[in-house]
């Protein structure tokens, strides 16, 4: 018996969903944000059903134009999100404070911060 | 083994690296790992793709593909920390727009052949088409409302849910018979512009304080027609991603909403039949009261002299970019013995997790941010509450005002403090568009100003004290 190909693709289909479920359950609210745009950077993967659709032959101009679209469009998710996820996991760098003991001396390399000198925020990136 | 053979296994690894993005997305220490794994299993499936056989057009693809590239890494570098939820939604837009015109280009693709298009792509194509539509619209919209490009006011009009639900209705009649066999891709069109149509009409009427939880909505929505995308292309790569990111999308959509302690429902519909708040008869306060306003030297010997002091920050400290202010003025007043907490609620800002990045930059200790549970009890022992651009998050009528839009959400009890410094720009309605009675409270005085100005000039004042 051969299983049919939508048969399979359901099958995966409904063991995705779980995997999908299982892995966020007990995400920290602090990372909610990360997440969602980590999440936004993944569903990107549809540059690649743009990639497939672009490729096919004899196509209208015009429908060349969509799939061409569609692919820059993907592009832009996919850059895009990735970066800004990156940019947004940065923040959350665990700095070590600097409080009481007095102003530390052009110590940037290590990101430690003198109370009585604000690090002048640099804009990430 | 075969190339597609070849190109499957390569799909495989893409599918086990997003797994374990996601997996390690969801702790601190892992997540950036988890982001750089992400990337590196999209970068193999590009890859793969393009070593499919048979590919034509292959330069042109190529080309739009390092044109688009520079632009996306552009935006997503050169955008402000605290425009990153628009950002989210743009990124997000695009995607789910890319879907749609994959649906639409695809549908050439088999519409030629005679007689019904196969049934099972046929109904992938039009939810591809119709899911994507909304997900792009909505989150443009969305965009809109964060860069207050729109208003975030809920904009209802009587009739709504009746317009809403029509449209959706005549959308799916439409899908219907595009599948019955009228290929025409003139109602193709229609239907893509009829789906855009409602994801405009579907954000609308929900407040800008909730877009966070819309966003992760549509977001979901996207991984949906991605999935759907895969079973027209019969790619399983798409199939798997599109669907991890569904499920895990909608779930985080939940877990949002919790944390505001309102069902889904009641962000995304609740708006209608509201009675709209922002008349005086909904700030139930005292009768004739007006806010006491205050300035930075009398706020400086309050905080002075105060024991306890917890700071609750909002979005109106992020966007006045006031963060390594507040770390100066906690420490000035750490150095005259007074305790400094911070209050967290968890959607302050413009999404969750918003204020703990701001402090975090600001190199403030973690042990003095206090997640809204652990900060809640010990407002009655504050002496003081100094609120910075907060203002929906601690407004009291969420606790008691049954009419209100965000009655049932959990706030932080600053009124329960002794006294409270409210630090705002002027009396203009917070995000939600709503009164908050906390100002007009007998305990509570205003000190008016950019949080930045005014946080300078208490740091000035406290330092005279």
């Amino acid at each position: 018996m051969h299983t049919s190909q939508i048969i399979v693709e359901l099958t995966v289909l409904v063991l995705a969903i779980f995997v999908g479920f299982e892995v966020i359950s007990k995400v920290p609210t602090m990372l909610h944000t990360p997440l969602m745009s980590g999440t936004n950077a993944i569903h990107g993967i549809v540059l690649v059903g743009a990639i497939v659709v672009a490729g096919l032959p004899h196509q209208s101009t015009w429908i060349r134009i969509v799939a061409l679209a569609a692919v820059a469009l993907g592009t832009m998710n996919v850059v895009g999100g990735f970066v800004v996820t990156d940019r947004m996991l940065g923040m959350f760098r665990r700095r070590v404070p600097v409080r009481d003991s007095g102003p530390v001396e052009g110590v940037r390399g290590n990101r430690e911060v003198s109370p009585t000198n604000p690090e002048v925020p640099d804009e990430p990136e | 083994m075969s190339r597609s053979d070849a190109i499957g296994l390569a799909y495989l690894v893409t599918i086990i690296a997003f797994i374990l993005a996601l997996r390690f997305l969801s702790s601190p220490t892992t997540a950036p790992l988890g982001n750089r794994i992400g990337a590196l299993g999209m970068a193999i499936a590009i890859g793969a793709t393009f070593a499919q056989a048979g590919l034509h057009n292959y330069w042109s693809i190529l080309i739009v593909m390092l044109v688009s590239a520079p632009i996306g890494a552009y935006a997503a570098r050169a955008v402000k920390m605290t425009a990153m939820p628009q950002m989210v939604a743009l990124f997000n837009g695009v995607g789910g727009g890319a879907a749609a015109l994959v649906a639409l280009s695809d549908f050439h693709q088999v519409a030629p052949e005679p007689g019904r298009i196969k049934a099972d792509v046929g109904i992938s194509i039009m939810l591809s088409a119709l899911i994507g539509s909304v997900s792009f619209a909505g989150s443009l919209v969305a965009f809109g409302k964060l860069q207050e490009l729109i208003s975030g006011r809920p904009i209802v009009y009587p009739g709504q849910k009746l317009v809403n639900g029509a449209l959706l209705a005549a959308l799916l009649v439409l899908a219907i018979v595009v599948l019955a066999g009228q290929q025409r891709q003139t109602l193709v069109i229609a239907l893509l512009c009829g789906a855009l149509l409602f994801g405009v009409l579907f954000v609308l009427p929900i407040g800008g304080a909730d877009m966070p939880v819309v966003i992760s909505l549509l977001n979901a929505f996207t991984g949906l027609a991605a999935a759907a995308t895969g079973f027209v292309l019969h790619n399983n790569v798409l199939i798997v991603s599109g669907m991890l990111v569904g499920a895990s999308g909608t779930l985080l959509t939940m877990l949002m909403g919790r944390a505001m302690n309102r069902s889904l429902a009641n962000v995304l519909f609740g708006a209608f039949g509201q009675v709209v708040a922002g008349t005086a008869g909904a700030a139930a306060g005292v009768d004739g009261a007006s806010v006491r306003s205050a300035t930075a030297e009398d706020v400086a010997v309050m905080l002075a002299y105060a024991k306890k002091v917890v700071v609750v920050p909002g979005y109106g400290l992020a966007v006045a970019q006031a963060q390594h202010d507040v770390r100066t003025l906690a420490d000035l007043l750490e150095q005259r013995g007074v305790e400094v907490t911070y209050a967290i609620h968890p959607v302050a800002g413009r999404m969750p997790g918003h204020m703990n990045v701001l402090l975090a930059e600001a190199n403030v200790p973690y042990p003095q941010l206090k997640e809204m549970d652990e900060a809640n009890p010990e407002f009655p022992r504050t002496d003081v509450a100094l609120v910075i651009g907060a203002n929906d998050v601690v407004n009291p009528d969420a606790r008691s005002n049954a009419g209100s839009p965000i009655y049932g959400m959990p706030i932080l009890n600053v009124d329960e403090s002794k006294q409270v410094v409210v630090l705002k720009r002027s009396m203009n309605p917070g995000f939600a568009g709503i009164d908050n009675p906390l100002f007009l409270n007998p305990r509570t005085v205003m000190l008016f100003g950019d949080a930045k100005d005014s946080v300078e000039k208490l740091i000035g004042s406290v330092k005279n004290v």
